[in-house]
């Protein structure tokens, strides 16, 4: 077959618009799930060789580590699981869940990771490196300003990608599998021409520059993909081609980079034209398209990075977010979901649950009624999927975007954004009733830290609403100030000595940036404005005259009821935050944007932070994302999921808002099909109110206590929980304990 | 304007009525259940002052969920009918707004409000604590026939009715006491859309020890679900012989 066959024209072949091709092609599919099949013989046993090396790592911690080469596209010799039951071929070393050394973010965070496993660097590379290459983190050093160390060390500003890859980009792998790379390289070739003439000002030659390293990008990529004996320089030719180019992609990707989340794109409608086409011909037939499918996950399921102890405790579970977008509709109106959605949802059940890919199921009113029912029961029975209100974001991005990490929101090869991690929104509302200093550390020679100079002392006895929020404005404005400065150098230094090559290959030459900044511990901020104006909340101080407790008379509205008296508290901050970042001008000109998102670093953000006015002890967690504090929605579910929806998504958390949901299955309904119906209305009706994201966890508490105690009678038992799926064993004692005090809706 | 006392309100009621509903616990109750799970509500002093106008509001907030799944408002408690003038009025504006009504109830309180709020209520769910005399009194605290004012007038209502009955070992697990309890329904039997026996549980323990309350049932144990499943599934083979039938038994 020659490239393109039976496939609709359109203005793609013309030029590089992968969006053009999917809707000139896409079927929808509106029937239900009945035409699935089950895996393979091949997937069946390369499978069960998978599960057996992932329980052996589990067990370990690590299978190993390539200590002899570091990080690159075509660095590695081909490895193999299983070679004659592999239907999808890739590793990203040649051996599978062997991790990569990646030192180009931070050489300390390689050391460290191997000194954790018991591994050794090659010593020769270790010392050339040294000599002769200075890494993102040390760049990043060089240009912080006391000030931004002072805010990262007091835990102010935390989880700064300075050490580590930034990761949050998607390419757009599809492109592979559609043109092939000797296109990509021609019009990447045409964009250098075209660009020729322009004066050679510090943005143009740093663009030209990179033109050139994701020149060399592509022919990496195909370097790496003959290394399997496959030939990736023209248009994949059917649909086992399609599958495989784009994960070569992917691959180059995770070989290259080690960042946090390391997303996957939007695929299924893609790679269903490919697969219907080849169907409809004969050539395959519905078990080998799904086999293709849950091999291709099997492939995903497998990425890993080199990570120390530490990020574990940040981000649990070893997580890659190999976040997959699946369903939402067309700027047409067509459904987008297609018969590969329900084949990629289906590697579920063909492989059982689990965390990775990180499913993600756009939610639009108008998704065929059998996708929804569909969902519902995957989420019922997996707890692997979460959701994203497309109706929110498609006006705002189209229909050919995807989710990067949990909840960051990119059209694929045309946006990316410069990770920006989270301010501890707890601790500087403490800044605020402290005169600007730190509630809980001290320097080395035990005295108190200033973070911010110029707020004024607050007089002894009950907290006055005006004069907290006043302070409190004051602390926001010199902390979003610092944190766009502090992201600028941080994304400078990271363009310049851990630049992205390959992924930015995979997109347009001019591409838009979003800065993506994030806040965490919005609900405590809320409650405790509000217990402070609706209550007497009087401060206990120590002899230095810091904050240790507080003394709250009185009742206060708690944010998660559904009360507007709290809920706008948590608007207005959130509005204020926003307000204070856009005036401070950012890296490339990029877009600020804003996250409420802790993933399960909202344990360790407790930690740090002192008690709080309301009422929250010292060292208890912070409640995840923007749920509301453990306990405290006491009105039931739907004025929990109301008082979030309440949170602005457009131009102001547009980087999204992370809302976990746990529910006992009895009090969805007593039959399977009314929970189905149950589940669905609630989604329905939270997401008509402008809400945007919801992960949702059918299960009995007391499981989760019993898997605490016995891990080993629930191995693949899966919990979503800020933005991405965990498997409950892999989570640290301490936020297991915490997602189990969290609220968990149970029938009255 | 009057004002009721509502003890709490749960938002994502599934079980009490259609669709999903917003709950208002009213406060208050004349019985004293055995097996009460809710006794913080069974006191009519106590509870938060609400308008009725402030139910609508509230509800107002859950049209989308209820738009959805042909959900609305329930009122459960304590025992609604108890707070009857400030249930009427409610009623009235809710229906004035279109919204889905539920009353979970076991039938006992004022007469006087009984013909208009049955008018206001789409679906009542009935709770039918026991059918003998005695038992009733051991277990209720209350003498049965002050239902009968109830119960006589759901003869003429032209909504839905939802059957309940908590079952406890002892009590009333037997086919005879299966069959006693279908008689004393059956003259409804047309508008029935539903029966269930909920199996006895000691999720309330917990309450009673913080009301410094004596838990009643104490040394029962609790209800086999299956076997409530079985009983539950024997009532509703009879109803639907009995739907089917064209002309039915008179009322017992």
């Amino acid at each position: 077959m020659s490239k393109w066959e039976n496939l609709n024209a359109g203005k793609w072949q013309d030029v590089i618009d992968v969006r053009d091709f999917i809707q000139n092609n896409y079927k929808p599919y509106l029937g239900n799930e009945a035409f699935l099949a089950g895996k393979s013989q091949k997937t069946t046993i390369l499978w069960e060789k998978a599960e057996i090396l992932i329980a052996e790592e589990i067990r370990k911690g690590i299978i190993g580590i390539d200590t002899e080469t570091f990080s690159g596209i075509a660095h590695f010799k081909p490895g193999y699981l299983d070679k004659e039951n592999e239907v999808v071929v890739g590793y990203q070393t040649d051996a599978p869940l062997k991790r990569i050394m990646n030192p180009y973010g931070g050489f300390r965070m390689v050391e460290a990771s191997l000194d954790a496993y018991g591994f050794e660097m090659d010593e020769e590379l270790k010392a050339d490196f040294q000599e002769f290459r200075k890494t993102h983190n040390e760049g990043v050093f060089d240009a912080y300003t006391p000030k931004m160390r002072k805010a990262r060390s007091v835990g102010l500003l935390t989880g700064l990608p300075d050490a580590y890859g930034r990761g949050r980009i998607i390419g757009d792998y599809r492109r592979i599998a559609l043109y092939g790379i000797d296109r990509l390289i021609t019009e990447r070739k045409n964009d250098f021409a075209t660009l020729a003439n322009q004066a050679a000002v510090e943005e143009m030659i740093q663009l030209r520059e990179e033109i050139n390293e994701q020149l060399r990008a592509l022919e990496a990529m195909k370097e790496m993909a003959l290394s399997y004996g496959i030939d990736i320089s023209q248009p994949a030719k059917t649909a086992t081609d399609a599958v495989q180019y784009l994960y070569f992609g992917y691959l180059a990707a995770i070989k290259e980079n080690n960042g946090a989340a390391m997303s996957l794109g939007r695929n299924t409608a893609f790679l269903d034209i490919y697969i219907e086409r080849d169907l409809a011909s004969g050539m395959i037939t519905e078990e080998e398209a799904q086999e293709m499918i849950d091999q291709f996950v099997i492939k995903l399921r497998m990425a890993r990075h080199l990570r120390t102890p530490d990020y574990n405790v940040l981000f649990a579970g070893d997580p890659t977010w190999v976040t997959e977008v699946i369903g939402g509709l067309g700027t047409d109106g067509r459904s987008m979901v297609t018969k590969t959605a329900y084949r990629f949802l289906h590697t579920l059940t063909n492989l059982g649950s689990a965390p990775e890919p990180n499913m993600t199921v756009l939610w639009s009113e108008e998704l065929p009624e059998s996708f929804k029912r569909y969902c519902a029961k995957m989420s019922i029975d997996t707890g692997a999927l979460q959701y994203e209100n497309d109706d929110l974001m498609r006006p705002i991005y189209g229909d050919d975007y995807g989710i990067a990490c949990c909840v960051s929101a990119m059209q694929i090869g045309k946006q990316m954004q410069f990770f920006g991690a989270r301010a501890n929104l707890g601790k500087a509302l403490l800044m605020a009733i402290n005169e600007g200093y730190d509630e809980v550390k001290t320097d080395k020679s035990g005295h108190l830290i200033r973070m911010i100079d110029g707020i004024e002392k607050i007089e002894d006895g009950t907290l006055n609403y005006e004069e907290v929020l006043e302070r409190f404005n004051q602390v926001m404005e010199y902390l979003a100030e610092l944190y766009v400065n502090t992201m600028n150098t941080i994304h400078y230094m990271h363009d310049k000595y851990a630049y992205e090559a390959g992924q930015m290959a995979l997109h347009d030459v001019f591409v838009h940036r979003f800065m993506a900044f994030g806040v965490a511990g919005i609900s405590l901020v809320a409650d405790s404005l509000s217990a402070i104006k609706y209550a007497k909340v009087t401060p206990i101080r120590n002899e230095a005259g810091i904050t240790t407790d507080f003394a709250i008379e009185g009742e206060f509205p708690k944010y998660g009821n559904d009360d507007d008296r709290v809920d706008q508290l948590a608007v207005d901050v959130l509005e204020k935050f926003v307000a204070e970042l856009k005036k401070h001008p950012t890296y490339r000109k990029s877009e600020h944007t804003l996250s409420v998102l802790t993933i399960t670093s909202n344990v360790v953000y407790g930690k740090k932070t002192g008690a709080t006015p309301d009422g929250r002890k010292k060292g208890e967690p912070f409640a995840p994302g923007a749920n509301p504090m453990h306990g405290r929605d006491e009105k039931g579910a739907l004025a929990s999921l109301n008082s979030v929806a309440k949170l602005p998504y457009e131009g102001v958390c547009q980087d999204g808002i992370s809302n976990t949901f746990s529910i006992v299955p009895a009090a969805l309904g007593k039959e399977s099909e009314v929970r189905y119906a149950n589940l669905i209305s609630i989604l329905d009706g939270y997401f008509e109110q402008k809400a945007f994201h919801l992960n949702v966890n059918v299960m009995e508490r007391a499981k989760l206590v019993d898997a605490m105690e016995h891990p080993e009678k629930y191995p693949t038992l899966t919990i979503r929980v800020s933005g991405y799926a965990v498997h409950f064993n892999r989570l640290t004692k301490e936020q297991q304990m915490e997602v189990i005090q969290r609220t968990f809706h149970e029938a009255m | 304007m009057m004002k009721g006392r509502v003890h709490s309100i749960e938002t994502m009621g599934l079980l009490d009525g259609p669709g999903i509903r917003t709950i208002f616990f009213l406060q208050g109750c004349p019985l004293r259940c055995s097996y009460c799970h809710n006794p913080d509500t069974q006191q009519l002093a106590g509870g938060t002052e609400m308008m009725p106008s402030e139910v609508v509001q509230t509800a107002k907030r859950y049209l989308p969920y209820y738009r959805r799944s042909g959900g609305g408002i329930t009122f459960s408690g304590g025992e609604p009918l108890l707070q009857g003038a400030f249930l009427l009025e409610t009623l009235k504006l809710l229906k004035a707004e279109g919204i889905h009504t539920a009353l979970d109830t076991s039938g006992f309180g004022h007469e006087m409000f009984f013909d208009e709020i049955l008018e206001l209520v789409d679906v009542v769910i009935l709770d039918i604590k026991h059918f003998d005399r005695d038992e009733h009194r051991k277990l209720t605290g209350v003498k049965m026939k002050g239902r009968n004012p109830f119960l006589s007038r759901l003869a003429a209502y032209d909504g839905k009715i939802w059957i309940r009955h908590v079952m406890v070992p002892g009590l009333t697990d037997s086919k005879r006491s299966m069959d006693h309890l279908y008689q004393s329904i059956q003259f409804l039997a047309k508008k029935i859309e539903k029966i269930e026996i909920l199996p006895y549980h000691k999720m309330g323990v917990e309450k009673y020890e913080a009301l410094q309350m004596a838990y009643p049932l104490e040394n029962v144990a609790e209800m086999d679900h299956e076997q409530a499943y079985v009983y539950q599934e024997m009532l509703r083979e009879k109803l639907i012989r009995d739907q089917r039938r064209k002309v039915l038994t008179p009322a017992v």
